[in-house]
């Protein structure tokens, strides 16, 4: 772990650098390897030839979309796991993502919707309803929110939507064409002007974030605490949850439900930058954008020439790490 | 009064059983009968269910004996035995951990047969999407898929015992692999492949057929005879591993038989029906609180409920938008899902 402030800055730094590194990467890597000369030149000099044009409406798009999604799932992760001190919390295990997907199939399918705008509000709509649904049914009963409950909940109600997103697409062929390879979750052929659309929320979201870490850290020291030191809960709490929509909802509308992200990188960011928030959630952030990157390269090389669900790699990656956390136990300090 | 009635047959065949679990069993029968006549008189020809009683005893007009017995009956009889087999499996999982959040589709193992099943597809198609082998193959696939996930489930579960909360997080953590698995394996194939399975996934028995039947009936029928008799191991397993050894159990060995008995019923569901989710969850339960948890009749009711949740399932999905079809699991997870939080609600006390 790194200890002194100083430490800390330096390994920020280093990761900015690693994340740089890996966008340049997801620009230049891939079916129609790109030399960098030629990136350059598509970047600053755009001359219209079909490389050039490869990088800049393909490949620079998708670099940016997995950052951005990347980062965000993480820090939604490091939220909901502070707000219900359950490590396993994250925006695909609660249901979040899944409910946010169900709301835009939904509309896609009976209202043939295509604006951008109104989709994105329709994912935050859906991730807003399923994270409400998860925690009324959570905190009901005797002994409030339990980390187990509100898995187990929150996998029940991931289950419900999934089943019905599944039962819309079985009954519509046409959609399930548009929409099999959004719902695996995926950062390829998504265009810039969908991350337009949604990065005020999510810029509006990670600001919110950093200005609340230091809240969630009296917070993580228990409700009792916390309001004895004079912090108002309910108002960090409400407002942590609306963050974590903004993040996961707005991942949902650009790239479909990426699982896992929002697991794995809160605890690698933990191991690294300590407990604090005003360290961890800038580290989830970049954590999140140089895995969600990583994976992404990784999935044009599975099965080439074809390309994988960036979704299905995370998955694959995620499960293990799932495995180890469940094993280890899930109470959380 | 003596609550429990006691059935001795022999060495091997012995089991007991609460009274009043008969008339709970014959009301269950008597629905179902009912629920499978009106299920079979449903559809665009409709007919009432003496019309579909006769027509199924080759009276009646031509036309309802075609309609019943080359579309509706194989239909039927497919939801009707794959509800029994995921609730026998279910309750049989259940018992054995010892936890009532356990079911196949919680725990992977249904995950694991669609995968199995998924992929059975993509390698054995021709360019044409025909199978280059027999289908026969399919329920052997689906029960092999479902082990391994069983298998994996059994063994990342295990530190030092198997405690039950663990069980459950290892599972759901196996089911986001197993979906992955199938997600991969449905894209790297044609959409025309991806739309047939994802209807398969969801659950459907729609297009079953007497094939599917004859190929379902001795299996599932073979194993949950096969399950009544190995009912009084679970009554023991239930009693805890200390208590079931000092009753001269062979625990581990039992319950290695069990964890198959399971995954072979949920394999020839699912190889068939597709992933139906929470029959196995929710029939199990029920059935404990109709019955009691004397397995020897808890196992009989959880099959019978669940056999009746999927025909009613099949019929709410055939009628509710027709001429659209619904698949069965659709609404067997929209009642499941809400029943499974109840649950977790109820479960507050422990």
């Amino acid at each position: 772990m790194l200890a002194t402030k100083r430490e800390k800055m330096v390994g920020l730094i280093g990761l900015l650098i690693v994340l740089l590194v890996a966008m340049w990467m997801s620009i230049v890597c891939g079916y129609t390897d790109t030399s960098w000369r030629q990136a350059v030149a598509a970047l600053i000099d755009n001359d219209g030839s079909n490389a050039h044009l490869v990088v800049a409406t393909v490949r620079l798009p998708r670099a940016l979309i997995a950052a951005a999604v990347g980062a965000s799932l993480a820090m939604a992760g490091a939220l909901m796991q502070a707000l219900t001190r359950n490590p396993l919390a994250s925006p695909g295990i609660f249901g979040i993502n899944a409910g946010a997907g169900f709301f835009i199939v939904v509309m896609v399918t009976f209202f043939s919707i295509s604006s951008l705008q109104l989709l994105s509000w329709v994912a935050f709509m859906g991730a807003a309803m399923a994270a409400l649904i998860v925690f009324v049914i959570s905190a009901a009963g005797k002994d409030g929110l339990t980390p187990l409950k509100m898995t187990l909940a929150g996998t029940a109600v991931a289950a419900l939507f999934a089943s019905l997103t599944q039962g819309m697409l079985a009954m519509n062929e046409k959609a399930l064409e548009e929409v099999l390879f959004w719902l695996a979750g995926s950062v390829a052929g998504r265009k810039l002007e969908l991350l337009a659309a949604v990065f005020p929320y999510l810029a509006a979201a990670w600001l919110g974030s950093m200005l609340l870490a230091r809240h969630v850290n009296i917070l993580m020291m228990g409700d009792d605490v916390a309001k004895g030191l004079g912090q108002r809960t309910t108002f960090i709490k409400a407002a942590a949850a609306l963050l974590v929509v903004l993040l996961a909802g707005g991942s949902v509308a650009v790239a479909g439900p990426i699982g896992f992200i929002g697991i794995m990188v809160p605890h690698m960011a933990r191991a690294l930058a300590g407990v604090d928030h005003r360290w961890l959630l800038p580290y989830c952030a970049l954590l999140g954008g140089i895995l969600l990157l990583a994976a992404d390269i990784g999935a044009r090389y599975v099965l080439m020439p074809r390309e994988v669900p960036v979704g299905i790699v995370t998955a694959l990656i995620g499960v293990p790490f799932f495995v180890y956390i469940a094993r280890r136990g899930i109470t959380v300090k | 009064m003596k609550k429990y009635v006691t059935v001795r047959v022999g060495k091997h065949i012995s089991f007991f059983y609460d009274k009043k679990a008969v008339v709970v069993l014959a009301a269950l029968i008597a629905a179902a009968i009912f629920l499978f006549l009106i299920s079979i008189g449903s559809g665009e020809i409709r007919m009432s269910p003496l019309e579909a009683a006769a027509a199924l005893f080759g009276y009646g007009e031509e036309i309802h004996q075609t309609v019943i017995v080359t579309f509706r009956l194989p239909r039927v009889l497919v939801a009707w035995l794959a509800g029994m087999a995921l609730a026998a499996a279910g309750a049989i999982l259940q018992g054995m951990v010892r936890n009532p959040l356990a079911s196949p589709d919680v725990l992977g193992i249904t995950g694991g047969a669609a995968a199995a099943v998924v992929g059975f597809l993509a390698l054995f198609s021709d360019e044409n999407h025909s199978l280059i082998v027999s289908i026969h193959w399919l329920p052997l696939a689906a029960f092999l898929g479902a082990s391994a996930a069983a298998w994996l489930v059994y063994m990342l579960a295990w530190k030092n015992g198997l405690a039950p909360l663990r069980l459950v997080l290892v599972g759901i953590g196996v089911s986001a692999l197993m979906q992955a698995l199938t997600t991969l394996l449905m894209i790297t194939g044609p959409i025309y492949r991806a739309s047939q399975a994802n209807v398969w996934i969801t659950g459907s028995v729609y297009g079953a057929s007497w094939q599917h039947v004859l190929l379902m009936a001795p299996w599932v029928i073979g194993l949950l005879l096969v399950a009544i008799l190995a009912a009084r191991h679970v009554n023991v397993q239930e009693l805890g591993d200390e208590l079931a050894m000092g009753l001269g159990g062979a625990v581990e060995r039992q319950r290695l038989g069990l964890v198959l008995l399971s995954t072979a019923l949920t394999g020839g569901a699912v190889a068939f029906a597709g992933g139906i989710g929470f029959v196995g969850l929710m029939a199990p339960h029920m059935a404990r609180r109709l019955v009691g948890s004397a397995f020897g009749a808890l196992l009989p009711t959880a099959a019978l409920l669940g056999g009746v949740f999927v025909m009613g399932a099949d019929l709410a999905g055939r009628l509710l938008l027709a001429p659209a079809e619904i698949p069965a699991g659709v609404f067997t997870a929209a009642l499941g899902a809400p029943y499974f939080i109840y649950l977790l609600y109820r479960s507050r006390k422990s």
